[in-house]
């Protein structure tokens, strides 16, 4: 309730700070101009080619292919590093001085961000701001949509100022992350092995799938999971499934240990292979899953359906933060680079894969028709849908699982989250995996 | 290491001799070397865990301070007790199934393997396995065992199962499984290396005295073979004590151990938690080892 009274406030805030912006941008766009003609970027130019900026993240967005285009279109150098959800979130509150980049989810940002490791960004010096969807500005995909539960990214997305430690509802300017990808995730199914209709969250716990069935073993995701299924149940009804209350939790892990000690899981996994693995090779024919993992088991010819479920989805976004250390011209580099980002090349790629990018209107202009029609719009593809790695996915006819961009984030019914009972649902969820 | 220990204790009351001073400046020069490398890199950092384990911590940062908070929920958390059962269960199977496996090797080698070329060339063959990670060895049994893996694929085919066995894969099975395959050596060569240095002649004359090959076994080899089998146990206990990623990926991640309730502690930034975890499971592995030691002497046998 409260975050949806003040973010009416923001909307309203938001009129008279967008004019406020396009003057800004209109200074900015001068200075620009007049540095132009003293020759100064030039020079500038020249020594980003010397810049080196670190990116950590987890695999999802962390691509080598990325840091390659960034060479060639803005000729300094990225290196990236790959790591799961808990390490990357250990290293952005321990060792600021390990990244410049982080890239991360807005609910690990909600944990980190206190630790005060990174900077808020000058939403002026962001160029597609104002086309960045409306999901991470003021929370709403349509101006009527209904604010999901958990860490919406927009409520984490803002801070009062440069060094600002506490987020604030509207569009203050100064943004946590700068929004790069997100998705909504459902089950994941093997419809040859099961051969009938899934339709709810319940199944996951359905007898029917003993010692077939999975769930991911991160605590912060899996509550999630866990919390969708108890409630499609029927055996739960959620105040927020994003901030459970410790009755919650305990209520939901019960549900949940006694299907483990039923026999009910095959496997947990932790890391994207491991899910692959399990769905491809039929140890596990129900499980919570992420798109492109479903993508890697299709590719290997493998049927396997990102199944829309009647509760919605559980969605996530990440995005990019500065580090606190950044400063001058590497800082410079920083903003060039979430520029080039949110310009088109690294969205359509994304969105090749599965995923959506912040800005679909300049990612659009990187993808052919049929991709865009494929991928965004729900519709039928015309001919092939190849990966960016070349890699066939889908034959001429297919259609995306749940539609169209619309249809499926307009379907959200939860964000991941961190909760403000985090320590207590971890230990429970301890207690979950030893039991 | 037992065996530099040795030495240097031993070197002690040599150097204790107040001779000189420059036998002294020696002798801590000799020294030195050891107490730098184990001071430095064995016992700062346990001190280091040790001061954080009294740490306290919230979600995102830990701070110095003195509490027993960490000791205390460690201590009365039915969770600990449950994953310290399953622990010693999955060490005291291991340990049994390592020292029978490795023992009967070591048996084989030593005495059934009359050439000393054939012996060190068989005794090459176990350690052919560890020209690879144990990750990679630990993970090769995944496919192998997995529910269309060759394990079921050729039991059915052999028409001894009807469907797939579900336990041979992600369960407590599978876990000591792999450490029976990762482990055994370390038990195979102590014992293999006691057998050897054994005095021949011990045999021949216990069995000139009319003991049967079964007394000659419990009577003359196994007693003499006691520390090699002691320095073998201790590396499997200690191993599967400390273990983690092999409990996670065979047990599909439904079992937990001690080793990976330190490293979930870890990975949710919980240091101070998991230091105490850590200092726990440190004196309870000196504790058996302690025990271990009870029975054998090992500076003495060696």
């Amino acid at each position: 309730m409260k975050s949806k009274t003040s973010n009416k406030a923001g909307s309203k805030y938001l009129n008279s700070k967008g004019t406020q912006r396009r003057t800004l941008m209109k200074g900015a766009a001068a200075t620009v101009a007049a540095g132009t003609i003293t020759g100064a970027p030039l020079i500038w130019a020249q020594n980003i080619k010397n810049v080196t900026l670190r990116q950590f993240g987890t695999g999802v967005s962390n691509l080598n292919d990325v840091a390659n285009k960034v060479k060639e279109d803005l000729g300094f150098t990225l290196e990236m590093t790959a790591l799961d959800s808990d390490s990357v979130t250990q290293r952005a509150a321990t060792q600021p001085k390990s990244f410049d980049i982080a890239d991360i989810e807005y609910w690990i940002c909600k944990k980190v961000w206190p630790a005060g490791n990174l900077q808020a960004m000058d939403t002026s010096k962001i160029d597609n701001y104002d086309n960045i969807v409306g999901i991470f500005r003021n929370g709403k995909l349509n101006p009527d949509s209904v604010i999901a539960q958990g860490t919406a990214p927009h409520s984490v997305g803002f801070v009062d100022g440069p060094e600002g430690k506490e987020f604030v509802d509207e569009e203050s300017g100064w943004m946590t992350l700068i929004p790069t990808i997100y998705n909504a995730d459902t089950l994941g199914i093997r419809p040859d092995l099961i051969g009938r209709e899934i339709s709810t969250w319940a199944e996951l716990l359905n007898p029917e799938f003993k010692g077939k069935a999975s769930i991911l073993d991160i605590s912060s995701i899996g509550i999630m999971d866990a919390a969708m299924v108890c409630e499609a149940m029927g055996e739960i009804s959620y105040g927020d499934k994003g901030n459970m209350t410790r009755e919650e939790i305990d209520k939901t892990m019960a549900i949940f240990t006694e299907a483990k000690k039923n026999g009910q899981f095959r496997a947990f996994w932790k890391s994207f292979d491991e899910s692959v693995n399990l769905m491809s090779s039929g140890e596990v024919v129900i499980q919570s899953m992420w798109s492109p993992a479903i993508t890697a088991v299709r590719s290997k010819g493998i049927p396997c359906v990102y199944q829309p479920l009647k509760e919605g989805y559980r969605s996530w976004g990440g995005g990019l933060g500065l580090s606190k250390n950044l400063s001058g011209l590497e800082l410079d580099a920083a903003y060039e680079y979430i520029n080039w980002y949110l310009s088109g090349w690294v969205g359509g790629y994304l969105m090749r894969q599965g995923y959506y990018s912040a800005v679909p209107s300049t990612s659009k202009d990187f993808m052919s028709e049929d991709e865009w029609g494929y991928w965004f719009e729900g519709k039928e593809s015309q001919g092939e849908i190849v990966n960016p790695q070349g890699v066939v996915l889908e034959k001429a006819g297919a259609v995306r699982d749940g539609g169209s961009f619309e249809e499926r984030m307009g379907r959200v019914a939860c964000w991941n989250a961190v909760m403000d009972e985090n320590q207590y649902m971890v230990r429970k969820w301890n207690e979950f995996i030893a039991a | 290491m037992s065996s530099t220990t040795v030495k240097s204790s031993s070197a002690k009351p040599s150097s204790a001799k107040p001779s000189s001073a420059k036998n002294t400046l020696v002798g801590w020069l000799m020294a030195s070397p050891l107490v730098l490398i184990l001071g430095c890199f064995l016992l700062l950092p346990i001190i280091a865990i040790v001061a954080v384990s009294f740490w306290a911590s919230t979600e995102y940062s830990y701070f110095p301070a003195f509490i027993f908070e960490n000791y205390e929920f460690l201590l009365t958390s039915p969770v600990t007790l449950s994953v310290y059962i399953k622990t010693f269960m999955f060490t005291g199977i291991t340990w049994f199934l390592c020292l029978v496996i490795g023992f009967t090797v070591a048996y084989f080698l030593a005495f059934h393997v009359r050439t000393l070329p054939m012996q060190i060339g068989l005794f090459l063959l176990c350690t052919v396995p560890f020209w690879t990670s144990n990750i990679i060895r630990m993970i090769s049994w995944i496919p192998f065992l997995g529910r269309n893996g060759i394990a079921n694929n050729a039991l059915q085919d052999m028409g001894l199962i009807d469907e797939p066995l579900e336990w041979l894969l992600f369960s407590d099975f599978a876990v000591i499984l792999a450490f029976v395959h990762l482990f055994t050596l370390f038990m195979i060569v102590p014992i293999f290396n006691s057998m050897m240095r054994l005095d021949r002649s011990l045999i021949e004359a216990a069995v000139d005295a009319g003991a049967s090959s079964r007394q000659v076994l419990t009577n003359v080899i196994i007693p003499l073979t006691k520390p090699g089998i002691m320095i073998g146990s201790i590396f499997v206990v200690t191993l599967v004590m400390g273990d983690f990623i092999t409990v996670r990926f065979m047990s599909g991640g439904q079992s937990a151990s001690v080793g990976r309730v330190i490293s979930n502690e870890i990975a949710l930034l919980q240091y101070p938690a998991a230091s105490a975890s850590a200092v726990v499971l440190l004196l309870t592995v000196l504790i058996m080892i302690g025990i271990m030691l009870r029975f054998v002497d090992i500076r003495k046998e060696l």
